[in-house]
């Protein structure tokens, strides 16, 4: 350190301690503000709970969001310590989870008036589209329903055989046109097949696309297009697969399908891997769109409902201070 | 959504106008700011901070060579010139030397591996005359093989695989031997995806790299990863130690933070990018890009490359010309503005324009986004509009009558669009350019 002897008087190094200090803090200098003088929270505290939401892809918006909402919390009591930090913490995130008023589902089948309730999937490529659609019609069909899966995924090299074989693998009914043809039709005709032989559940899958391409956007809107135009009101459902894998893009993403869809709900997959998937948290609030599903595998059964309490809890577990 | 670094530089210096060095303090605040854009980068947590303490370093000790260049500029190519080197390092080719050569292929589940074994297929019979055998090593997903196949059909090579057959390492077995009786002088193995995590999958991607002795192993990275890339290379890396990374779907707007994380953790060369769906979409991988791609930097190269997805082939040609000879002018940045708006998606476009991200930044952007740049422009003679530097003061004035923006406002407009021609032209003097060049002639 003897180097910046040079370049510093008396004077400037008390600046250069201060202007250390700060970088010392963490990259939020608010977390430290919200429990100056308030609380027995150290600061060690503090630097684990943002490292857990960071590293969990939570991203600096929304942490900074929790992290504004404990801060009012801790400003309405006088005190507090790390045990009750760890628990409003949960509990401000599980609240954020739920500010859409929507609790977790009961049970996987819709519960509808609607006949055929139909479904539409889409996300980008290789999230986990056709699997969760296997998944899913598998636990449609365990709850007694009759499903037909449409293949509107008429793109991507055997993506058309990939979802037959999910149909085969649930037992249910699968409507297709073969590759290369409209993705529009087949879920027009999807639909029309659900009606015509007393379908509960209709599913239909499409291509993967960035949310970059717009005319790739443009025909996502077609699609839904099509379906509302068989089935006034329909497709009751949009659900948006997001990868858990996947950081701070997924919230492009789901602006970009929102505005051409209308997503109603969202599948977070590959939960069991050690991606955490925090994104969806923001993603959850900031659009007001219900977590439904998780995928947990590979596995026809490994699709779970999602628990809001389980899933905050997996983010903090590993950590021994929180 | 996202500010450029730039942004974030301007704001961290904005309270220390007079400050012409860096100095211990205005670097420790930037510094904060390059962490944070980092982060948002998805470059992973930990690694933004040991990369900015490096700057941090780094910057202390340049401060008193370049005086002339603002502080801000100066940690600006700090970090890029730092990033860069970290994300290139000598660009190796992939090694397929070898009777056959053997190249395997393993990620995760989704990354992108099938898709990219067709591209590697289709890059080395046309680029390098290469006779390739893809290899069906999936025999877990539903219709993997198929799907293998069918591609295998679009590049017109040859596909071997054993459906009735579970075992992988087998089938990579035969599969070479098949290779050697058949002339295949390079063989591309495509695995299943598997989680790092998954013990019984990992030690098969072990057992099949020792039972062929790849020549090359390349491990598939989904550039829309986030925080968790780095444990994810790393199991890889411990089990496979594979030889390069290729980055996927880099044809979206992601940050592609996760690049660094990988390349920062693991030191391998990123071999090969990604960009689309289609098989003619595999690219060499430029350090430069990602590092701007990273710091949300405008990026003029990817900036033309849209522009060329979307308006026709001419016409980006024509304004590469242009840009190139500093003679982009009002009535280019107009064309512009319509081609765009007819386009949608403006703000992330727009934003990659270099030095128009501020412009546009706090503007909502809809049909009428554009109207106060339009009717500036539209109050200036149609010799201005081809000649920017015709721009006095007396023709401000008489502009912002005709407009009825006030000339604070016009002299604003000028300025963005000076320091945006300056920035094009300078980087398309650069490197970047020629490599955009070949780039654009590759694609389609
Ligand atoms: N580990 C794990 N893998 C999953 C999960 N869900 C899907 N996958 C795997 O992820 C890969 C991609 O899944 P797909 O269902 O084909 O994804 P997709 O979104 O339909 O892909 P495209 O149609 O190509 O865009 C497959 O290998 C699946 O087995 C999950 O919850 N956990
Ligand atoms: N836009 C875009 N899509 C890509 C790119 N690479 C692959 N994809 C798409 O991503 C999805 C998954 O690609 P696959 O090649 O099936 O991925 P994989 O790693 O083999 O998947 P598994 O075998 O299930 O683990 C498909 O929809 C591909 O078309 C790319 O660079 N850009
Ligand atoms: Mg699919
Ligand atoms: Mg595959």
């Amino acid at each position: 350190m003897g180097f910046f002897d040079k370049f510093f008087t008396k004077e400037k190094e008390e600046d250069l301690d201060k202007g250390l200090e700060k970088t010392k803090t963490n990259i939020f200098g608010k977390i430290s503000r919200a429990v100056a003088g308030k609380s027995t929270v150290d600061i060690e505290v503090l630097d684990e709970l943002e490292h857990i939401l960071i590293s969990s892809d939570v991203g600096l918006d929304t942490t900074i969001k929790i992290i504004e909402r404990i801060e009012e919390r801790i400003a309405r009591d006088k005190y507090i310590n790390t045990k009750e930090l760890n628990d409003i913490l949960r509990d401000e995130i599980v609240q954020l989870l739920s500010e859409n008023n929507t609790a977790d589902l009961e049970q996987f089948a819709p519960v509808t008036d609607k006949n055929p309730y139909v479904i539409l999937v889409v996300g980008v490529n290789g999230v986990g589209k056709t699997t969760t659609i296997g998944k899913l019609a598998h636990q449609f069909k365990k709850a007694g329903k009759k499903v037909v899966l449409g293949a509107g995924d008429t793109f991507r090299a055997a993506a058309v055989d990939q979802l037959g074989i999910w149909a085969e693998r649930v037992g249910c009914d699968f409507y297709s046109k073969g590759m290369n043809t409209d993705p529009a039709a087949v879920a027009y005709e999807t639909v029309q097949y659900a009606m015509n032989n007393d379908c509960d559940i209709a599913i239909i899958d499409t291509a993967g696309r960035l949310h970059t391409k717009l005319n790739l956007m443009k025909e996502l809107t077609k699609i839904k297009n099509s379906i509302d135009k068989k089935m006034p009101g329909a497709p009751h459902d949009v659900m948006l697969v997001l990868d858990a894998t996947t950081g701070q893009n997924a919230i492009e993403q789901a602006t970009k399908f929102t505005l051409a869809t209308e997503v109603k709900s969202l599948a977070l997959t590959k939960l069991d891997g050690t991606a955490k998937g925090g994104v969806a948290i923001g993603i959850s609030d900031q659009f007001k769109i219900p977590i439904k599903y998780i995928g947990v595998g590979e596995g026809i059964e490994q699709l779970q409902i999602f628990n809001k309490r389980a899933f905050v809890d997996s983010l903090f577990k590993g950590s021994d201070t929180l | 959504m996202f500010d450029s670094l730039q942004d974030r530089m301007e704001s961290a210096f904005k309270n220390l106008k007079g400050e012409a060095k860096l100095t211990e303090i205005n670097v420790a605040q930037s510094i904060k700011e390059i962490r944070r854009a980092l982060v948002g980068a998805d470059v992973n947590y930990k690694i933004a901070k040991e990369f900015t303490d490096k700057i941090k370093d780094e910057a202390l000790g340049s401060k008193n060579v370049l005086k002339s260049v603002k502080p801000g500029e100066l940690m600006v190519k700090i970090v890029m010139d730092e990033m860069t080197e970290l994300m290139g390092g000598q660009a190796t080719g992939i090694n397929i030397k070898g009777n056959p050569g053997i190249v395997l292929v393993a990620g995760l589940q989704g990354s992108g591996k099938t898709t990219f074994s067709g591209k590697l297929a289709l890059f080395l019979k046309e680029k390098k005359s290469k006779n390739p055998l893809l290899v069906a090593c999936d025999v877990y997903r539903p219709a993997a093989i198929d799907q293998l196949t069918v591609l295998a059909e679009q590049v017109g090579c040859a596909v071997y695989k054993e459906p009735e057959n579970k075992n992988p390492v087998e089938i990579a077995q035969n599969a070479i031997a098949y290779a050697k009786g058949h002339s295949h002088d390079v063989v591309i193995i495509d695995t299943a995806g598997r989680l790092a995590i998954d013990e019984k999958m990992m030690t098969e991607i072990r057992n099949i790299k020792s039972g062929i002795e790849p020549t090359e192993t390349l491990f598939v990275v989904d550039s829309m990863t986030g925080q968790d890339a780095v444990n994810t290379a790393l199991a890889f890396n411990d089990v496979i130690d594979y030889d390069g990374v290729v980055l996927t779907k880099l044809d979206g707007d992601t940050r592609g933070g996760a690049a660094l994380s990988v390349k920062y953790t693991v030191g391998k060369p990123i071999k090969f990018a990604s960009t689309g769906e289609k098989l003619n979409t595999l690219d060499v991988f430029y350090p430069e890009r990602m590092a701007q791609r990273i710091l949300g930097m405008g990026d003029i190269v990817s900036f033309v490359e849209k522009a060329q997805d979307q308006f026709d082939e001419e016409e980006a040609k024509r304004l590469e010309k242009k840009i190139k000879r500093n003679k982009f002018d009002y009535n280019d940045f107009l064309q512009q503005v319509n081609q765009i708006k007819k386009m949608g998606d403006l703000k992330s476009l727009m934003g990659m324009i270099p030095g128009m991200g501020k412009a546009i930044k706090d503007i909502d952007i809809n049909d009428g986004a554009f109207s106060k740049v339009e009717s500036i422009i539209f109050s200036m003679t149609p010799e201005e509009r081809g000649k920017p530097d015709l721009l006095n003061m007396s023709r401000k004035r008489r502009i912002a009558k005709g407009c009825g923006h006030n000339i604070h406002e016009i002299n604003m407009f000028v300025k963005q669009f000076e320091q945006m021609r300056k920035m094009m032209t300078q980087m398309s003097k650069g490197k970047g350019m020629e490599r955009m060049m070949q780039q654009m002639q590759q694609r389609r």
